[in-house]
């Protein structure tokens, strides 16, 4: 490892996933350097939320290496905050909006212990980030989708974590949610932390993001959004149509 | 009621009660989880694991047979997931290829080597917890019904293990991504529950039987949810439903001399029925008021525009009158009337004769749904 | 060799093999798969009641029970799952241990009514396939040509609506009846097969012959009528095999038969089966050629800007869609390529010789 790979929040090389041997990512490399906000773009099934599950270790890879800082990401796991897809998550379960951002404290607290004073205060100073202090006694079974999105944010916030990893957090959201989770990643990478994004809409990458990779099973292009944003690498991505549209439109 | 405080009476309801704790507990995770037929299916495959094992080793009771018979409830699960992951068979046809088949097999081999011997598939089915005093075990000096003693040891089990990874547990039911990505290794924790289940299932089976252990596990939890938002309340609440389940099914079964598990596991379906229907937040008298106080709200709100929009119009002596309310909404000449008097009421409009007004309430609520700010006209 | 009694117990498993073959392709299809075991279950309380009320014994009287308790189960379930907050899964173990629940207290009522009138109803849990007479013949003949009548009426209306149920509301067909209807159906299987399988086993009865049938072919029709092949094969045999051995109960050994028929569907079929998949992997999948391999070595150590770029095995393997170890055992025995190590990971990764960067005019630079 150089010296120049340890300073990165992220170093992802030759990464490979497939299912019944067909790869859903085929050698992707990642560097991601430290407090930037990242976006990971590219059309339906390139891979993006299988590049995530494969960076926390949940979907296991056929190939290639994952390090945080520096260091391979088993041994980092409590510098990295995840936000699942909304979509995947059972929004009748019966628990309220503190206790599910105390749940981002559990990663620290490890196994049998429980959460204490300080992991309700450091919720609730969560909870006041993303505006949602009204809501911490509210059922999440009563939230509406923008709330959902921003009570997984405060307990992402509540991790603590150097890295922040969303699954397409825009996704079913309304405008006043989107501007306030961007609002709030924009503070988190003004102290020098990470954050990468999987994103869907092309159309607010380049305002909102500074760093980019584009994926289609293989990486594309990465680098800062200004230099990777262009016709030819959206093209090698999505086809002719949605690159031309896309630019002419923004 | 002193025949309550009799051995007998204490220890099939105290064992009815155990069994209902460590079914609630287990339950409120197996409900949430969806995973109800799979304990369906563990509970029924119990029986060839005491066959195999009564077979192997002579014992018709004790840690053996627990562990023996619980083993085939974790093959169950196991050889489910191992269909389902082949993508051939869907994951619920996979649990109910793999349960009847493993039953039938161990209905089989009773048929076969166990004919004069006290084990058949209707104890396993029914149990038969009004002879659970029969047998004895001595605990230091103490005469115990040996299932009570064993449901005992497999409720504090399930009791230390519910309390100490009560935090885990709720973790990697609501989020397994983030459970795992935390390292709470959810499938792990999913494999012990189902440990855990198949022993409290073993345990149970020869008091109330394995379709009624079923009962104990989704039934009170079942209610609980619709009860509760709170994870831990859940768990409470059902704790308290199975107790009460237990004793009042004990009641009324020795009443009317009735078999005992069956009619604790009816008081529980009873309990759920109440809970279905009167449940404050999720009951079906609940939703049915709610429905009917938005659709009082949104005829209200339709009233007070249509007054407020024709307030100054020259034909407000045809327009604001309640049977212009009748033509111009679509509403039936009741629904008018009724509409008309919640406003009179609530203070949104006054009557003269035929003629309707808004009040300055009134007309605040139509300007804000049709977002002309008060005060512009 | 045959009696009377087995040709009896022959023609009912037939019927019995035919109805639930059927009528289980649109359960399984639908993911209803574990729906009959919970009506199977609901019936328990009508069997009983049915006798409670009537002191009758008759088949017909105690099936008319057991059907009406089964439908009012479905019609819970659906309600449940409908109007709370419990998803289908929970809803299924509910219906199914309530309704029993209430049924084993009935039972328990019955017998203390005593008369040797309430004796064999427990037989019901397991089937007692000796029991059943020749004059229930007709009614089990009866109910098996009312559903199969109807599937064969409403045919392209159920094949529409499983299919595509959005898609035949679009049309104009009414989805939600014809899917009551259905399950309607489905609750005659499960009382038809409660004298000879029982309810705990009747799940299997829906499940198998669909699933095992499912592997052999691609269409409904064909589907349909393996499964009722299928389910009356297994009547069949388990009846036989039961009459021929003494003291073996017909209806685990139906379904036994049914499950054997099934694990041989599922290792065995054509094109799906689990032996078949895994010789055609060892033979479609054949190995890359040195050439392809090479190549696609060179392709990455350029993308990667690094002419020994270390290429992992697996990676390799995912991208060509071929195994490669062969082939690059053939390179490394040329010379072309080498083995290597890549910390932190554990796997052999290959790597370019400068013979094998230059060979075939591709420059390492």
């Amino acid at each position: 490892m150089t010296d120049h790979e340890a300073h990165l929040a992220l170093h992802i090389e030759d990464l490979t996933v497939a299912y019944d041997g067909r790869p859903v990512l085929w050698d992707v490399d990642l560097d991601v350097p430290t407090g930037v906000m990242a976006a990971i773009v590219g059309p339906n099934g390139a891979g993006k939320s299988t590049l995530l599950k494969a960076m926390l270790g949940l979907v296991k890879p056929t190939a290639g290496h994952v390090y945080v800082l520096g260091r391979p990401y088993r041994e980092q796991r409590a510098k990295v905050a995840y936000v699942p897809q909304r979509s995947g998550i059972d929004w009748d379960f019966p628990t309220t909006v503190l206790d599910v951002v105390v749940m981002g404290r559990y990663g620290q607290l490890g196994w049998l212990r429980r959460p204490g004073k300080a992991a309700y205060d450091r919720a609730r100073e969560a909870l006041e980030q993303v505006g949602m202090s009204d809501f911490q006694d509210r059922p999440i079974a009563r939230l509406s989708g923008g709330q959902q999105q921003r009570t997984f944010l405060a307990r992402a916030l509540a991790q603590d974590a150097d890295v922040m990893v969303l699954d397409e957090p825009m996704a079913g959201v309304d405008a006043t949610s989107e501007r306030a989770i961007l609002e709030v990643l924009k503070h988190v990478r003004s102290q020098g932390r990470t954050v990468l994004v999987v994103h869907h809409d092309l159309q607010t990458v380049r305002t909102a993001f500074d760093w980019l990779m584009i994926l289609n099973v293989r990486a594309i292009a990465q680098g800062p959004v200004d230099e990777v944003y262009n016709p030819t690498n959206l093209e090698a991505a999505y086809g002719p149509q949605v690159a031309f549209a896309t630019h002419q439109g923004s | 009621m002193t025949e309550l405080l009799t051995g007998v009476a204490f220890s099939v309801v105290a064992t009815g009660m155990l069994v209902g704790w460590s079914a609630a507990w287990l339950g409120t995770f197996l409900v949430l989880r969806s995973t109800a037929m799979i304990t369906d299916a563990i509970s029924h495959s119990i029986l060839l694991g005491i066959v195999v094992t009564w077979w192997w080793s002579g014992q018709t009771s004790g840690p053996l047979l627990i562990l023996g018979a619980a083993l085939a409830g974790v093959a169950t699960v196991f050889l489910s997931d191992a269909l389902a992951r082949t993508r051939l068979v869907k994951d619920d046809a996979a649990i109910g290829l793999v349960f009847p088949a493993l039953f039938a097999l161990g209905v089989l081999l009773i048929n076969l080597l166990a004919r004069d011997v006290h084990i058949d598939q209707h104890t396993v089915l029914l149990g038969e917890i009004g002879f659970v005093w029969l047998d004895v075990t001595t605990v230091a000096g103490v005469a115990v019904p040996t299932s009570l003693l064993w449901m005992a040891v497999v409720t504090l089990i399930n009791g230390v293990v519910m309390m100490l990874l009560f935090k885990e547990f709720q973790l990697a039911t609501f989020d397994p991504g983030l459970a795992a990505a935390l390292g709470f290794a959810p499938a792990g924790l999913a494999a012990l529950l189902t440990s855990l289940t198949s022993v409290t299932a073993v345990a149970a089976f020869d008091a109330v039987g394995v379709v009624l252990f079923l009962a104990f596990a989704i039934i009170p939890p079942a209610a609980a949810y619709l009860l509760t938002d709170r994870l831990w309340r859940m768990l409470l609440y059902a704790t308290f439903m199975a107790s009460v389940a237990s004793v009042l099914g004990y009641v009324i079964a020795a009443a009317w001399d009735l078999n005992i598990a069956g009619s604790m596991a009816a008081v529980a379906a009873a309990q759920f029925l109440l809970a279905w229907l009167l449940s404050p937040q999720q009951g079906l008298l609940a939703q049915r008021l709610m429905r009917r106080r938005e659709r009082d709200q949104h005829a209200q709100e339709a009233m007070a525009v249509h007054l407020c929009q024709h307030e100054d119009d020259p034909e407000a002596e045809v327009e604001n009158v309640v049977g212009a309310l009748r033509s111009h909404l679509g509403w039936r000449d009741a629904t008018a009337r009724r509409v008309v008097a919640q406003g009179l009421e609530s203070g949104l409009v006054t009557r003269d004769g035929e003629r309707l007004a808004l009040t300055p309430l009134g007309r605040a609520l139509a300007q804000r749904i049709l977002g002309t700010p008060t005060g512009a006209r | 060799m045959l009696d009377y009694t087995t040709i009896t117990v022959l023609t009912g498993a037939l019927l019995l093999g035919l109805t639930a073959g059927s009528l289980g392709t649109f359960a399984v299809l639908r993911r209803q798969s574990l729906l009959g075991d919970a009506l199977a279950h609901a019936a328990l309380p009508g069997v009983v009641l049915a006798f409670i009320v009537t002191g009758s014994r008759s088949l017909g009287v105690l099936l008319a029970g057991a059907l009406a308790t089964s439908l009012l189960g479905a019609l819970l379930l659906d309600r449940v799952v409908r109007r709370s907050r419990l998803k289908t899964d929970p809803s299924l173990g509910l219906v199914l241990s309530s309704f029993f629940a209430v049924g084993v207290v009935l039972l328990s009522y019955a017998q203390r009514q005593g008369g040797a009138g309430q004796a064999g109803l427990e037989s019901f849990l397991f089937g007692q396939a000796a029991a059943l007479l020749r004059s229930d013949l007709w009614i089990t003949g009866g109910l098996t040509l009312f559903a199969l009548g109807s599937l064969l009426l409403f045919w392209k209306e159920w094949k529409v609506a499983t299919f595509d149920p959005a898609f035949a509301a679009s049309i104009g067909l009414p989805v939600a009846w014809l899917e009551a209807a259905l399950t309607a159906l489905v609750a005659v299987a499960v009382v038809l097969g409660l004298q000879l399988v029982g309810i705990v086993l009747m799940a299997s009865m829906l499940i198998a012959p669909a699933v095992a049938a499912r592997q052999w072919v691609r269409t409904l029709e064909s589907m349909t009528i393996l499964a009722a092949a299928f389910g009356a094969t297994a009547g069949v045999v388990g009846t036989y095999v039961s009459a021929q051995a003494d003291g073996l109960a017909t209806g685990p050994l139906i379904v036994l038969a049914m499950s054997a028929i099934t694990a041989v569907s599922l290792l065995a079929a054509p094109h799906r089966g689990l032996l078949w998949r895994s010789l055609q992997r060892r033979i479609g999948r054949r190995d890359a050629t040195p050439d392809r391999v090479l190549t696609a070595m060179q392709r990455l150590a350029r993308d990667h800007h690094n002419p020994t770029y270390p290429s992992d095995l697996g990676m390799l393997e995912a991208g060509l869609g071929a195994r490669c170890h062969r082939a690059l055992a053939e390179l490394e025995a040329s010379g072309l390529v080498e083995r290597t190590v890549h910390p932190p990971e554990s796997t052999t990764h290959y790597r370019l010789t400068q013979a094998g960067a230059e060979h075939a005019g591709l420059e390492a630079s």
